[in-house]
């Protein structure tokens, strides 16, 4: 019985000086079970082996709001791992738990939805935040012509990058090339399939004129193709946004959607570990200036407010779809 | 006269009605009868739910667990369908509710046998049945093109101009209106939740009817699992998540008593019509999506008020009657 008490023990010393030498990066994502984050996750695999010796903690909450988030994080500081990379649900209320964990002597940082500078090192946007606005303008206008009403499908209300990009999106809007397209509405599925879907549904009765939604949400650019599809307005509105290729594949086949974009979330969740694993270790700071050397996606450089980005959004239509919705 | 005009289903019905005039001025293009139809699609798992929910109710207990249920039974068949296509529909829906009354039936088990309150047992089960879908999904969604046709094609059959969705809601309707009004398992569901003491002593066997209403439950809940992932052709961790709520809302919107033993089966279609016409009415008027919540909350409380109001009066006439 002694004997194998000591057993026990040693083992779980073992097992915890094992760990100990590891790194522990947690990724933490605005809510489980979303396509876009499993992508991310596994480019966050991907670079912690290239690195060795790290261990990604991929983890979030079940429903996507910030007080879920927070506990989250809450057991990820008492779990004392060495880096957290976080998307935020919420820009200002995880800030001052991502400053909590600094503290504690956690690198933190944020990626794909900021949190604000001072509770987090850097920030990695997965890509230019004016361009991805200007982008969704473009796409819209390539999908339903330059004449007629459209609207926004967003997430949450207090998403940060939704937010940016819609802010992005009125500059662009302004220029004269759009003057005859006109922005009716902006509502908010909160990444929910079934609330995204009711909203859409809202939407055509509420503008029926309407000839395009813009979706700059993978949950929401889904659900609003599938409510195109079922009330037989496929070629009279038109879906465009920010999705994957698998999702979206079936509904660029059935016209619901000419085309849309978005960069890759393998490469954003690589580049979120290995800039994490980069500051952790102390060999670069985080700070504006900086150029980060992250693996296979070159050098990352820092801009002013500790915010980088990493690379261009990708467009995807039927020429493309069937290829890219076999790699994510 | 005044007793139709003081009946709880009548003033419900009122008040349905009263909200769709309403919006109607509003946003004309919301009355018209394809718009109606979409009303009445979205909410035929509502009205399935709620109904089921009620049997449960009836005997004094909640099912927390369904939406969890629901989202478990719909993801394991839509895994399913995507290794094997070639399986006929009615195949899935068959294993769906085969799989949501087990998970019923273990609710069930736990509350009667190993005696753990039902509040426990289901927000537990709530949170299990959850966690299983990631564990056998592995995180990963179930995307429209991975379902066969076959699959999805059921759910956009139209009879009438109204949808299989509707359709198969009436027809739970009247299976659920003959179970409680014209059997004896209904009778003794509500001699149960209105008093259990007395029904103990008369010989109704309490753990086999909340058994037999868990299974119930869960067996709906299953049946919804597969209406759910092949209406929005999509099944992810996400589905359904704290719909629970809403269905539960509905039984008390429409009269069912928490303290058991009061309802009608039309109260409980009336209470999920009145939440299903509230979240799909919202969205098409002109109000600000920030205080739609609370809108929908008031009517909500509103017609909980009203509902009871009325009750009371009824009581008191009575005794001046008498």
């Amino acid at each position: 019985m002694k004997k194998l008490f000591l057993g026990i023990i040693s083992s779980i010393l073992f097992a915890f000086s094992a760990n100990a030498a590891d790194m522990r990066i947690a990724l933490v994502v605005k809510g489980l079970g979303i396509g876009f984050f499993e992508a991310a996750a596994e480019g966050g695999e991907e670079a912690a082996k290239e690195i060795g010796g790290v261990e990604v903690i991929y983890t979030g909450p079940a429903t996507t709001t910030a007080e879920a988030q927070i506990e989250v994080i809450n057991s990820l500081i008492a779990q004392k791992v060495d880096a957290i990379a976080i998307s935020a649900n919420d820009r200002d209320a995880l800030a001052s738990i991502g400053k909590k964990a600094m503290d504690r002597g956690i690198t933190v940082i944020s990626w794909d939805s900021g949190i604000a500078e001072e509770g987090r090192v850097m920030n990695l946007d997965p890509s230019n935040t004016a361009l991805i606005g200007s982008s969704n303008i473009k796409w819209m206008k390539n999908s339903m012509g330059d004449e007629g009403e459209f609207a926004i499908l967003s997430a949450t209300s207090q998403a940060t990058n939704q937010n940016a990009w819609i802010e992005e999106m009125k500059k662009e809007h302004a220029k004269p090339e759009y003057s005859k397209m006109k922005w009716v509405d902006t509502v908010y599925g909160d990444d929910l399939f079934d609330k995204s879907y009711q909203e859409a549904l809202g939407l055509f009765k509420k503008h029926p004129n309407l000839k395009g939604i813009i979706a700059p949400t993978s949950v929401g650019i889904v659900a609003a193709a599938k409510a195109v599809e079922d009330q037989g307005l496929v070629g009279k509105v038109f879906v465009t946004g920010l999705g994957l290729p698998s999702e979206m594949k079936a509904h660029v086949k059935s016209g619901a959607a000419i085309q849309f974009g978005i960069w890759n979330p393998i490469d954003l969740g690589y580049s979120a570990v290995y800039l994490s694993y980069q500051i952790a270790t102390g060999a670069y700071t985080g700070q504006e200036g900086e150029c980060i050397p992250t693996g296979r996606m070159g050098e990352i450089c820092i801009g002013a407010g500790n915010n980088a980005a990493m690379a261009d959004p990708f467009i995807f239509d039927a020429s493309n779809i069937d290829k890219f919705a076999e790699i994510f | 006269m005044k007793k139709i005009l003081l009946n709880r289903d009548f003033i419900l019905f009122s008040i349905i009605l009263i909200i769709l005039i309403a919006v109607g001025f509003a946003n004309p293009l919301f009355v018209t009868p394809k718009s109606i139809s979409d009303v009445l699609t979205d909410t035929s798992i509502l009205i399935i739910l709620a109904l089921s929910q009620m049997i449960v109710i009836l005997i004094r207990a909640i099912d927390l667990s369904v939406a969890s249920n629901l989202a478990l039974s719909g993801m394991l068949i839509s895994l399913l369908s995507t290794v094997h296509p070639e399986l006929p529909v009615y195949y899935f829906i068959a294993l769906s509710c085969v799989i949501g009354t087990i998970l019923g039936v273990l609710n069930g088990i736990s509350i009667a046998i190993l005696k753990v309150p039902f509040i426990v047992t289901t927000l537990g089960t709530l949170s299990i049945y959850r966690g299983l879908i990631y564990f056998v999904s592995d995180g990963k969604q179930v995307y429209s093109n991975e379902f066969s046709e076959d699959f999805l094609a059921l759910i956009h059959v139209k009879f009438l101009s109204l949808s299989f969705l509707f359709w198969l809601a009436v027809l739970v309707f009247i299976v659920i209106y003959i179970l409680l009004n014209h059997t004896r398992f209904g009778r003794n569901l509500y001699s149960l939740g209105g008093n259990p003491d007395a029904a103990k002593y008369i010989g109704i066997n309490e753990n086999k009817y909340i058994i037999m209403a868990y299974s119930l439950s869960g067996f709906f809940a299953g049946l919804c699992g597969y209406l759910w992932v092949a209406r929005y052709s999509v099944a992810s961790t996400q589905i359904a998540i704290g719909f629970e709520l809403t269905v539960i809302s509905a039984c008390v919107v429409g009269g069912i008593s928490v303290m058991g033993g009061v309802g009608t089966v039309l109260g409980c279609v009336l209470g999920a019509l009145l939440i299903g016409l509230i979240r799909n009415a919202l969205p098409a008027v002109d109000i600000s999506q920030f205080w739609q919540l609370a809108i929908s909350g008031a009517i909500i409380l509103l017609a909980i008020i009203i509902n009871t109001k009325t009750e009371q009066r009824k009581e008191k006439t009575i005794m001046v009657e008498n």
